[in-house]
């Protein structure tokens, strides 16, 4: 069995408060793992020590068996494709969708320079997020949902090896999040490329998803598959509403 | 039009294009770094920097661009950090390189007069030796933007995406800085420290009001500037007032005239 990204006790802290504790987690090659949990326990935290972008205190990380470091930090990088959780853009940014996409591009031809071949596979990527239409459109001219799926087919552009998505689905109308989930759902069946997908809402875990974590307070309380996940958390929901605690021993 | 025949007023005619280009290109890195704080701080320094040079009989430019250096070497990396407030560590260094300049000033005597025309520039002075610097460094900024366009544009964007995409965003940040601090130092002379942020800021600011494109945006913002200070070189001609002030003044009322006309100003309405 190989894994795509492998954590072994990782810890990380924000100053003195420490937000991800002793965190092992393996993620196999092709799987669609949904990473679920409250505000604050440490979800997206996470994903950014998986980046590279927050520091870690200890513990190791390894990409398709390469340990993470600042040497090969870049190339690594490269194979992941990640939709941010909040976008802070400036919305009269002079940019158009397709130049957002084509961004997908930048990092695997530094130096080299675009290509035919990369104008052609953002095309594709935005024909695959069904966003071909707005190509031409400024940035500042899109809905909530759409610049999702802008972000969607950035991601895509890249060709990852593994797809890293941090609550695409917050803020949108119920109709645009299930029409991205739907979109989320399909290019997993098409690619089959390693997903991680955050979330803290039950109803937007993917049909595809086999296997769900739960996190809370920086530690995994629950890995285990989607159905028996969901069954505990029930449960410990109706717990919580009756006012006792969670009841879930850290795995 | 009798001016015109003039060799020193023919050179500024040169450097007011040089420098409304030059500042016109890398004012849009500003602007869309949204690191203005940046620019104000770099021409201060620059301006110190020249009046320790002129002190200590070292080249002014020289001075005036290590402190160029220096102050980007200390703004960036706090601009990076989240748990620092930029605008108030700008303020401290800000205050201290106005500082070093004014008490500075009191040193100068027989210098004095040049000494002042780092603070408002003086463009009709210009020697063949400043036109070739002006137009060696625009040359330098105009082949790093083709070269180097999309990567630019996605640091612009965002800095924190492009980071992530595996592009090394911090050496190319770092790197528009330094040209940032080359443009501001190159046309101390001909601005002035204390105007040349207004030049560095208006074109640009003027350029995002009326396009969604960048490569119009540059474009547009180059014109702008070239437009802006021969303009106000021009006007001092027949007017009581220094070029420097009319090129801001300048800068400041095609600010005001493309927002009042800005297509997406009526969008966001």
């Amino acid at each position: 069995m190989s894994f795509a990204i492998s954590i072994e006790n990782l810890r990380a802290s924000y100053k003195n408060k420490i937000v991800l504790k002793e965190i092992i987690l393996n993620i196999e090659e092709g799987s669609f793992l949904t990473i679920l949990g409250p505000n604050g326990a440490g979800k997206t935290t996470l994903i950014h020590t998986i980046l590279g972008i927050k520091r870690i205190d200890s513990g190791t990380i390894k990409i398709f068996g390469e340990k993470l470091n600042w040497r090969n930090i870049r190339k690594l990088r490269r194979k992941i494709g990640y939709v941010p959780q909040n976008i802070f853009i400036d919305p009269k940014f002079p940019i158009s969708v397709y130049e957002i996409v084509l961004t997908g591009r930048i990092g695997l031809r530094f130096l080299k320079g675009l290509k035919k071949e990369d104008r052609k596979i953002a095309e594709w990527a935005m024909k695959r997020a069904g966003i071909i239409d707005l190509k031409d459109r400024p940035i500042g001219h899109l809905s909530g949902g759409e610049l999702r799926k802008v972000f969607i087919a950035r991601a895509l552009c890249q060709k990852p090896e593994i797809l890293l998505l941090d609550e695409p689905t917050s803020h949108l109308d119920p109709s645009s999040q299930k029409e991205l989930i739907n979109l989320l759902e399909e290019l997993y069946l098409e690619n089959k490329i390693t997903t991680v997908f955050v979330t803290h809402q039950i109803p937007h875990i993917p049909e595809s998803c086999k296997e769900v974590i739960f996190m809370k307070e920086g530690s995994i309380v629950f890995r285990g598959k989607k159905e028996e996940g969901l069954e505990i958390l029930k449960t410990q929901i109706i717990k919580n509403f009756s006012g006792k605690n969670y009841g879930i021993s850290p795995v | 039009m009798e001016f015109l025949q003039y060799k020193f007023f023919q050179r500024a005619i040169i450097a007011s294009l040089l420098t409304g280009a030059g500042c016109g290109i890398v004012g849009v890195w500003v602007f869309l770094l949204r690191i203005p704080f940046v620019g104000v701080l770099m021409s201060h320094s620059a301006f110190a920097g020249a009046i320790l040079g002129l002190i200590f009989h070292i080249n002014p430019l020289i001075l005036s661009f290590l402190f160029c250096l220096f102050s980007s070497a200390l703004i960036g990396p706090i601009s990076d950090r989240a748990d620092i407030e930029p605008d108030l560590s700008l303020s401290v260094i800000f205050s201290i390189m106005l500082g070093i300049a004014f008490a500075g000033m009191g040193f100068l005597k027989d210098e004095m007069e040049r000494g002042l025309r780092f603070l408002w520039g003086s463009i009709l002075t210009l020697s063949s030796k400043d036109l070739y610097l002006l137009s060696i460094l625009l040359l330098i900024t105009l082949t790093v933007l083709i070269l180097f366009y999309r990567e630019i544009q996605f640091i612009l964007f965002n800095r924190k995406l492009a980071e992530i995409s595996g592009i090394p965003e911090k050496a190319i940040f770092y790197f528009i800085l330094f040209l940032i601090g080359a443009e501001i130092t190159i046309s101390l002379n001909s601005v002035g420290g204390l105007l040349i942020f207004s030049l560095i800021i208006g074109p640009p600011a003027s350029a995002y009001q009326l396009t969604y494109d960048l490569k119009k945006m540059y474009f547009l913002s180059a014109i702008f500037g070239m437009g802006i200070t021969t303009f106000g070189l021009f006007l001092s001609v027949f007017l009581p007032i220094s070029p420097g002030a009319l090129i801001v003044l300048g800068s400041g009322l095609l600010l005001g005239i493309t927002i009042s006309i800005s297509p997406k100003r009526r969008f966001s309405q």
